[in-house]
């Protein structure tokens, strides 16, 4: 149950974090929308056993994390939670991927280890990221963006009415399943019967809702078109900064290995 | 002024299963006027609202809004005059933020820009919510919703304001806000509830609905007087009006004066002696 | 299972996310053609619907684990295809941003493979075919069953394919789908259980609504072609990664056909591009020479295959990689500390 409420809070906050006003809230939506996309698609394009190259890709969370005054261990518990998902695949690289790539004295290192790394590694990357991008930008900033750059309006608003429902009907989700769980009396599980009449009734007063909400819009002039006020917004200086200062960043990186580099710098085994 | 008068001719509403849910409705309200529905529940007072904006289409009978009759083709136009206030605002807040809200109406009425704006300042500020303005609805209190509810509807200027049940689930204080708020419209009002308090001090006139029938229509104070009628119609004095049982003991069978213990209990406890 | 992004090429990431977003407009463009506004709100409720389920587990009888709810086949039954795929990936896309599940790149491969082929293939080409005109318990539970299965079978494949192709992850061809399609077995059967007991009970409760799925125009016929179209377009597209994967980098499906034949060594090649995406990833790798099999070398290689050399290299790496460590930690704690004492003098 406590999961049930705690993923509630967790929604609302990151919800929260949007509202904050700093330079990067400020930003117009677009362009981290694409920054962060261009990011996600350099950090994949890595090869399998690619480690070290990555490492400077992490300064794109941490200086939006700070800027944008986001709290770092709320995002880091956040990527936890789900890394693990990507990992149960990762595992299984040292079983199948045993060419010895490294060697210190007795000790041999697979190949699989190394890739298994190398998708933690990107796992780190992207999620925080993803998570970064809401927290600065806010849900409904994000749609509106994609659908200025080319997301089809009724998916847009589909986005939207979604979005907004989804704080009533987890409430909702929350009470009911409270509610029983008040009433097992300790006995665990859910059976699949009592479930299906459980999610039945759900279903039914969201249907109920979807009425009276559609009731609403009518009486307040809804014909079918929906008309939206966007958020003043515009690409000026600080978003063509902003994004061609990273892209930039991102290619070089993405082209040269710095802590490659870096490292033979002061090992001295510059070729 | 019988402009904004609300005319209800024999309305008669039957649900697709045959049941009936409003018998032969008929009422008139004028301008300015501040009436409410009362009823027990399942007495077709949402039923009777909303055919108010033409939401449902009355069976038989007729409404005539201002001077329109309601039909399919003015809708529209019945809609911008009557405002809907629904029972759960949830329904009602469907937008990204307050704002996006209160212009969902105007923008819906074709209106520029500059116009919108300027609606939405002042709807908000006439329910006294202009620092929820960017504020997604979800983190509005229960009372901020129910206003800014009020706030969307108003930014349309309707004439004529529909509260369905506008005090349910609030906290005394957001309630007495919201009663001050209502007092302040000089709209047309047309109001359901169970809370007869509200209905006392808000409406003049009331109309009582028992199973689709009007069962009285007068004076609010000259109805809740009649505690015969109010009996057979399952409602019930507003406490206002009951008089307070702690300050005038002889007014109530109060349960101090019940004997605390059972007299049977009492004997037994003397047989054991 | 949700695709992640860490698990995906860009290739293949990108070749779903055309074919997911071109699904999406020809799906908008349906629902607002036949536009029933009604559906507008219901949309949004239904997806709403969907993740507060989903925050709900029951026990899968006889196993003692637990499952929750998919939603995809129930959401068609409801809304017909195309409202349904669109409620769909909008769930999706608040997962992906919301809990980082799948993520944004994957998110085309999740669109397609727990999206489409519900709404598309499940739904009206096995459940309506099966459930046909008249609406009984005993086909609906076994229409139910049997689309759900079908639906999830595809999308785990889809899971195994596009990992499969990515070629980030080791797992060969054969053991994964061996892996994934059992379970999903498992999970198709629950799943429809769960649709129809859902289904059956909202039948029992407001028959109307049903209905009102069940006028739809039907979608069996016709207007599924350019969503047919897609599919293989895309699948065309991935076939042309795939081949372009092959033939350029060790990487994806070769390297996993070595693994499934067997042999540790993959075969030579000597493609021009080979050897310019080896030379750069020489430079980039972090442990240059080892990223790739001692056979695709070549003359101009800089670096000797000597065993000390190895070591200099990974120590190179290792040390060049907590540097960069470093320094990300320390402008982290540079801007914290600037915005830190900025608010400070702005609070004076």
């Amino acid at each position: 149950m406590l999961a049930i409420d705690g993923s509630l809070l967790d929604f609302k906050q990151l919800d929260l974090l949007a509202m904050r006003q700093t330079a990067i809230h400020r930003l117009d939506p677009r362009a981290k929308v694409l920054t962060t996309l261009i990011f996600i698609i350099c950090v994949v394009s890595f090869g399998r056993y690619e480690i070290s190259a990555m490492l400077p890709f992490l300064i794109y969370p941490v200086v939006l994390m700070t800027v944008g005054d986001l709290p770092g261990g709320y995002l880091l518990r956040k990527i936890l939670i789900v890394i693990p998902f990507a990992l149960v695949i990762g595992i299984f690289n040292p079983v199948f991927d045993r060419q010895v790539i490294m060697q210190f004295g007795p000790f041999e290192i697979w190949g699989g280890w190394i890739s298994c790394m190398s998708i933690l590694m990107r796992a780190i990357l992207t999620t925080s990221v993803a998570l970064i991008l809401v927290a600065v930008t806010g849900f409904p900033a994000t749609c509106e963006a994609l659908e200025k750059l080319g997301m089809p309006k009724v998916f847009a608003v589909q986005l939207l009415f979604l979005y907004r429902y989804i704080f009533v009907l987890t409430d909702e989700s929350v009470r009911t399943s409270r509610a029983r769980q008040l009433r097992t009396f300790g006995r665990r599980g859910l059976g699949i019967r009592q479930f299906g009449s459980m999610i039945g009734h759900l279903l039914l007063r969201t249907w109920n809702r979807a009425e009276r909400i559609h009731m609403a819009m009518l009486s307040r002039g809804f014909s079918g078109e929906f008309h939206t006020t966007h958020r003043q917004s515009r690409f000026g200086r600080e978003e063509i900064v902003f994004m061609g200062g990273w892209i930039a960043f991102f290619v070089l990186f993405r082209v040269y290995n710095a802590p490659q580099l870096l490292g033979r710098l002061f090992t001295g085994t510059m070729p | 002024m019988s402009h904004h008068k609300v005319e209800v001719k024999d309305l008669r509403y039957v649900y697709p299963d045959g049941t009936v849910a409003l018998h032969d409705v008929s009422f008139r309200i004028h301008h300015g006027e501040s009436v409410a529905i009362v009823g027990a529940n399942g007495a077709g007072k949402s039923t009777l609202l909303l055919h108010l904006n033409g939401y449902l289409s009355a069976t038989s009978g007729k409404i005539v809004i201002g001077d329109i009759q309601l039909a399919k083709h003015n809708l529209t136009e019945i809609r911008r005059t009557v405002g809907m206030v629904f029972q759960d605002p949830d329904d009602q807040l469907f937008m990204p933020t307050v704002f996006d809200d209160i212009a969902f109406g105007p923008l819906n009425m074709g209106l520029a820009a500059a116009e919108v704006e300027s609606r939405v300042t002042e709807a908000l500020e006439r329910v006294g919510a202009a620092n929820l303005r960017n504020k997604p609805p979800y983190h509005l209190s229960g009372g901020e919703k129910k206003r800014v509810a009020i706030a969307t509807v108003l930014s349309m200027l309707p004439e004529i304001l529909v509260l369905d049940e506008p005090t349910n689930g609030l906290d005394p204080y957001a309630r007495r806000q919201l009663i001050a708020l209502l007092q302040a419209f000089h709209h047309t009002r047309i109001v359901t509830s169970h809370d007869l308090d509200m209905v006392l001090e808000l409406c003049e006139r009331t109309i009582i609905l028992q199973e689709g029938r009007v069962m009285a229509d007068g004076p609010t104070l000259d109805i809740f007087g009649n505690e015969e009628l109010l009996k057979t119609c399952r409602l019930e004095k507003p406490l206002a009006m009951q008089g307070c049982p702690i300050c005038s003991p002889g007014s109530r069978v109060m349960p101090e004066q019940k004997p605390l213990v059972p007299p049977h209990g009492d004997k037994n406890h003397d047989h054991e002696h | 299972m949700h695709m992640a992004d860490a698990l995906v090429s860009p290739a293949v990431g990108g070749t779903l996310w055309a074919a997911s977003a071109a699904m999406i407009a020809y799906s908008s463009s349906r629902v607002r053609k036949n536009l029933d506004e009604r559906k507008v709100p219901l949309m949004g409720a239904l997806g709403a619907f969907v993740f507060a389920a989903q925050m709900i587990n029951f026990t899968i009888p006889a196993t003692g684990s637990s499952g929750h709810l998919g939603g995809g086949l129930l959401l068609a039954i409801l809304l017909g295809p195309y409202a349904a795929f669109l409620t769909i990936a909008s769930v999706l896309m608040v997962q992906a941003l919301f809990f980082a599940d799948g993520g944004l790149l994957a998110l085309g491969c999740n669109i397609i493979n727990l999206g489409a082929f519900p709404a598309f293939i499940a739904y009206p080409l096995i459940y309506k075919k099966l459930v046909g005109r008249k609406t009984c318990q005993s086909r609906m539970v076994m229409a139910g069953v049997i689309a759900a299965l079908v639906g999830l079978q595809l999308g785990s494949l889809g899971v195994v394919l596009q990992t499969v192709v990515s070629g980030v992850s080791a797992l060969p061809f054969n053991t994964f789908l061996l892996l994934m399609q059992p379970i999903h077995l498992v999970i198709g059967v629950v799943e429809g259980v769960v649709t129809v007991l859902v289904v059956s009970f909202i039948y029992r409760a407001r028959p109307e609504v049903l209905d009102s799925a069940h006028q739809d125009k039907p979608l069996g016929e016709l207007p599924m072609r350019p969503l047919l179209a897609i599919l293989i377009i895309s699948a065309l597209l991935i076939g042309g990664g795939l081949s372009w994967f092959a033939s350029e980098s060790p990487d994806g499906l070769e390297w996993s056909i070595a693994r499934i034949t067997g042999s540790d060594e993959l075969p030579e090649t000597d493609h021009k591009g080979h050897k310019q995406l080896a030379a750069i990833q020489e430079k980039t790798a972090l442990l240059p020479g080892y990223s790739l099999p001692a056979e695709t070398r070549d003359a101009h290689d800089p670096t000797p295959t000597a065993a000390e050399e190895r070591i200099g290299t990974s120590l190179a790496g290792i040390v060049g990689g907590t540097i960069t460590l470093s320094f990300c930690l320390l402008i982290g704690i540079f801007l914290k500390r600037r915005a830190h004492s900025q608010r400070i003098q702005a609070s004076r």
